[in-house]
């Protein structure tokens, strides 16, 4: 087996695989090292039951930049999206808010509950296209430093600047408060009713270890609505195959190019020599050389764990240290032997193959998030619920059916002390129980149950206190200060280490995007064209 | 109610997402194309049989078309009026009892929100009618206001009777007021002892007139029009033939001619009253009103906005959608609406220009129009005159009595 390469990149994950897609499209020799038996980090589908294919961690995607999917050609190694229809809240009085494609049924749905809040749904929707089309084109650019004055920082500074001199002083003044603002403030402008704000508040406390009612979450919204499928942006859609099929599409593609990945080599330590890289030792001894090591681990676990701290800065390890990366969910995913009914709902009715939550008001999140503060899993945590073979036929044999169930919140230790089995089996236990609740009869389809915790996906999958973003995405962790200033540009006090991770610009959710820029840094500092990544459509 | 009935209920929201107009079963009947379309969240027809002879019902005999889609809001109270200034940009003080008026609302920038009729049913009673839906606006409006506002677009249903032989057909109904009932005023009456509301308005510019009432009375109602127009050509009619009426009318739409600032994503496509052309309605001399300071500072950058023209273009092509260049070659705005005028014998169009106060651009304007013959564009630069609208202009749309057809 050869041992030398150009590049070495830590880590199957999603970020991982397009960075060295795109490092060996440019024609350097990659090598992936992935400590699992198999591939995608979170990006991950696997058969935990007998013909019920899952997808372990990350669920649904929007964000996954349709530029990296051309650039890459993932179509053509088998990666389909498909635009998913519905979703629900159910609410304890025995009714439900659907959301529905069809924007027609949505309104009509919205006004069930209030004719007032239906209406306002339109100018809420506006303001948020308005924040999306004013962050969107920043994904794929690397952010600027701004204390540097090198020629592209400043014209980079300029770009930001002249986008912020673009809109109008409310504009701004609007855009500020949207970046620093609760969820729950943020909808309290534009609606009365609390089972609307408690299902459009949802993708303002996703993944983040912060409550409905804490600044900076109206931000977290926004990120999960920059996304598209086919255009349509703000959609959602499945992978078909599972989200495995991402990372599937991506190791093919990175295959057929000439690249190697090899599973069961998990990467002990980053070799340094002389304050730069030289390769990667594994655990099992064996080493590989490479003037560039790229890693898609969190910041944490690549400077504290997988770098010698001996080669870096104080000042940086101690911002390292601080980095928020907080775990505040979990996941339990569920094979089922036939479709459960909920009450009240039609067994026709489209929303049920789109997300189904069951907290139907902000202060029941909020106080969910009290429960996180005390060191605990939420007694009556929310769930986004989803049930993907009701789109994909591929991932279940017909009848039978995979759930997945992101629950929040979930704390990385419990009251300061490790999981444990018992913590763990109470914790699957209140999920199921809570939908249950709603769907009687629901336990007995049960055939097999996956529980993941932060623990789990901090120890299978890598992720630090199994913070699905690694890191929040909150504004002081975002642009020029993600992950940590003064190194927001996918490099590291150390010649040839790199960063792709969700850790890096622009931030967590399955977007390639960090992958891609890395490799933009990587290629110009190695002198070599970058003509085969494609600039970030327009926005017009 | 049974669980299962309550489901069943809830299911028709994505059955049937679209709204049906009281109306709705009458117009489905005169269908044969099944052309429809979404028109503020109701299934609304485009053609119900022929375009063509549905426009010329309009301006020839009769046309009946369903106005309930529109959004109905009653304003009741002590400060109804005090309210209304506030919100609309006319002085609603001038307004008389039993009489409507053509009115626009800005935000606090200045920018139009919408259109609309305001309705002055007594001195405490409004009802204003509009394109779009505003509700929470009209609500926050209200603040500190002794005043109530019901949304009544579902309860209250309208028919519009367009064309020479409207006032005919409503006099055969019993409605004998008709004769004296001038433009823009608005009578009560009761046809088969239903009560109703009939204003001599429209948006067609011919003789015509708006009825509206409560949802129970429609059935009724379009059945005794329908059977007292039999001899006088009453038509169904879609929005198409609508659409052609109104653009040689030279009303505009908003979201069609101009983008609604509650909509508007990119801030450099909202208008103030004066680029809509509608500067004429703004009364800068009654007191605050939303978006005042903002029209009022507006007045100094005459000249760098997009405004709304009316067009004339050479030739017979269709032109909608297409691009204006100033000297064949510096593009200068948009066509908005636009139609081969049936009454007028041209090429009319409106149309959203940045041309500056140069009268020498404005003589030199070109229409770049794509011509599509059996799947072969042709492509074609027409001469463009700006006109000043309507571009048709009937005696018998403001005559009173109405003559007869």
């Amino acid at each position: 087996m050869e041992k030398n390469f150009d590049v070495i990149v830590i880590g199957s994950g999603h970020n991982g695989l397009v960075n060295a897609c795109y490092l060996q499209k440019a024609g350097l020799n990659v090598l992936v090292l992935e400590k699992n038996d198999w591939i995608g980090g979170a990006t991950v589908s696997r058969e935990l039951h007998p013909g019920i294919l899952y997808s372990n961690c990350s669920y649904v995607c929007s964000l996954f930049r349709p530029e990296i999917m051309r650039d890459l050609e993932l179509p053509k190694h088998g990666l389909q999206i498909v635009a998913i229809e519905g979703g629900a809240v159910f609410t304890r009085d025995g009714d439900y808010l659907a959301s529905y494609r069809n924007y027609q049924a949505k309104k009509r749905e919205l006004e069930r509950f209030s004719v007032k809040d239906s209406e306002s749904y339109s100018r809420y929707s506006r303001d948020i296209l308005k924040q999306c089309r004013f962050i969107q084109p920043l994904l794929m650019r690397t952010a600027p430093d701004p204390a540097s004055f090198k020629f592209r920082d400043l014209s980079e500074m300029l770009y930001l600047l002249r986008k912020v001199n673009d809109l109008t002083a409310s504009e701004l003044a609007d855009t500020v408060r949207f970046w620093t603002m609760s969820i729950s403030d943020f909808l309290d402008e534009y609606f009365e009713n609390e089972v609307i704000k408690a299902s459009l508040a949802v993708s303002g406390i996703i993944g983040t270890a912060l409550g409905p009612m804490s600044p900076g979450t109206a931000y977290v919204l926004l990120h999960h609505y920059m996304g598209e499928v086919d255009g349509s942006i703000g959609a959602w859609g499945y992978a078909r195959g599972g989200m495995g099929a991402i990372s599937k599409a991506l190791t093919s593609s990175f295959r057929a190019m000439g690249g190697t990945l090899l599973n069961n080599s998990e990467v002990e330590k980053v070799d340094i020599k002389g304050a730069r890289v030289r390769g990667v030792i594994l655990k099992n001894g064996d080493e590989y050389l490479a003037k560039n090591v790229v890693s898609n681990a969190d910041v944490k676990r690549t400077f504290l764990k997988l770098a010698d701290p001996e080669h870096l800065p104080p000042n940086f390890i101690k911002k390292v240290n601080n980095f928020k990366i907080r775990g505040s969910s979990g996941k339990v995913n569920i094979a089922l032997d036939s479709m459960p009914k909920f009450l009240g709902v039609s067994e026709s009715n489209p929303c049920l193959k789109g997300d189904i939550h069951f907290t139907d008001s902000i202060e029941r999140m909020e106080r969910a998030y009290d429960d996180w503060k005390m060191g605990t899993w939420s007694r009556d945590p929310f769930l986004d619920m989803m049930i993907p073979t009701l789109t994909d036929p591929t991932m279940a044999p017909p009848g039978k059916h995979f759930m997945s169930c992101f629950v929040q919140y979930c704390p990385p230790k419990v009251g300061g002390k490790n999981w444990t089995k018992e913590n763990k089996d109470a914790f699957g236990e209140t999920v199921i129980q809570q939908i249950a609740d709603y769907s009687p009869g629901f336990k007995d389809k049960i055939l097999h149950m996956e529980v993941r915790t932060p623990k789990e996906l901090e120890e299978e999958v890598g992720l630090t206190e199994g913070n699905i973003f690694q890191g929040e995405l909150t504004f002081d962790q975002l642009l020029f200060n993600r992950p940590i200033p003064g190194y927001a540009q996918y490099r590291s006090p150390i010649k040839g280490l790199y960063m792709c991770g969700s850790s890096t610009h622009p931030g967590g959710g399955v977007m390639g995007a960090p992958g891609r820029n890395a490799a933009v840094e990587i290629l110009k500092d190695l002198d070599l064209p970058n003509s085969d990544i494609r600039d970030a459509y327009e926005v017009l | 109610m049974t669980k299962s009935k309550e489901r069943k209920d809830r299911d028709i929201t994505f059955s049937e997402p679209l709204f049906r107009s009281p109306f709705y079963d009458f117009f489905a009947e005169q269908e044969t194309e099944g052309h429809w379309y979404n028109w503020n969240g109701y299934k609304s027809p485009t053609i119900l049989s022929d375009e063509e002879l549905e426009y010329f019902s309009i301006r020839s005999t009769c046309s009946v078309f369903d106005i309930s889609p529109l959004n109905k809001y009653r304003i009741i109270g002590p400060q109804a009026e005090d309210f209304l200034n506030k919100l609309t940009v006319r002085d609603v003080a001038k307004q008389n009892v039993a009489t409507v008026k053509y009115t626009l609302w800005c935000d606090q920038e200045g920018f139009v929100i919408d259109d609309g009729t305001l309705f002055r049913i007594s001195d405490n009673d409004f009802r204003l009618c509009s394109q779009e839906k505003h509700l929470p606006w009209l609500i926050d409006t209200s603040h500190g206001f002794d005043v109530e506002i019901i949304d009544e677009s579902k309860h209250i249903c309208g028919i519009s009777l367009q064309g020479p032989t409207s006032a005919a057909i409503l006099r055969l109904l019993g409605v004998n007021r008709i004769d004296n009932l001038k433009p823009f005023h608005l009578i009560q009456a009761k046809i088969s002892n239903y009560p109703i509301m009939i204003s001599r308005t429209g948006f067609t510019g011919d003789l015509g007139y708006e009825i509206f009432m409560k949802n129970n009375a429609a059935n009724e109602i379009i059945e005794k029009i329908w059977a007292a127009g039999k001899n006088h050509g009453l038509t169904a009619i879609g929005y198409n033939a609508l659409n052609m009426a109104r653009i040689e009318a030279g009303f505009i739409v908003a979201n069609i001619d101009f983008i609604s600032s509650d909509h508007a994503i990119r801030s450099n496509r909202c208008r103030r009253p004066d680029d809509l052309g509608l500067g004429w309605l703004v009364d800068l001399d009654k007191g605050f009103f939303n978006g005042k300071k903002a029209i009022v500072n507006s007045e100094l950058e005459n000249g760098k906005a997009f405004k709304i023209y009316a067009l004339e273009i050479d030739g017979k092509e269709p032109v909608e959608g297409s691009i204006i260049y100033y000297n064949k070659k510096d593009e200068v705005g948009t066509v908005t609406s636009a139609v081969w005028s049936p009454m007028a014998k041209k090429s009319i169009a409106i149309a959203q220009l940045k041309l500056g106060s140069s009268k020498s651009i404005m003589e030199n304007l070109w229409v770049e129009i794509y011509s599509l013959k059996e799947l072969q564009y042709y492509k074609l630069m027409k001469k463009v005159s700006i006109v000043k609208p309507p571009f048709i202009n009937l005696a018998r749309r403001s005559s009173c009595p109405p003559v007869n057809f």
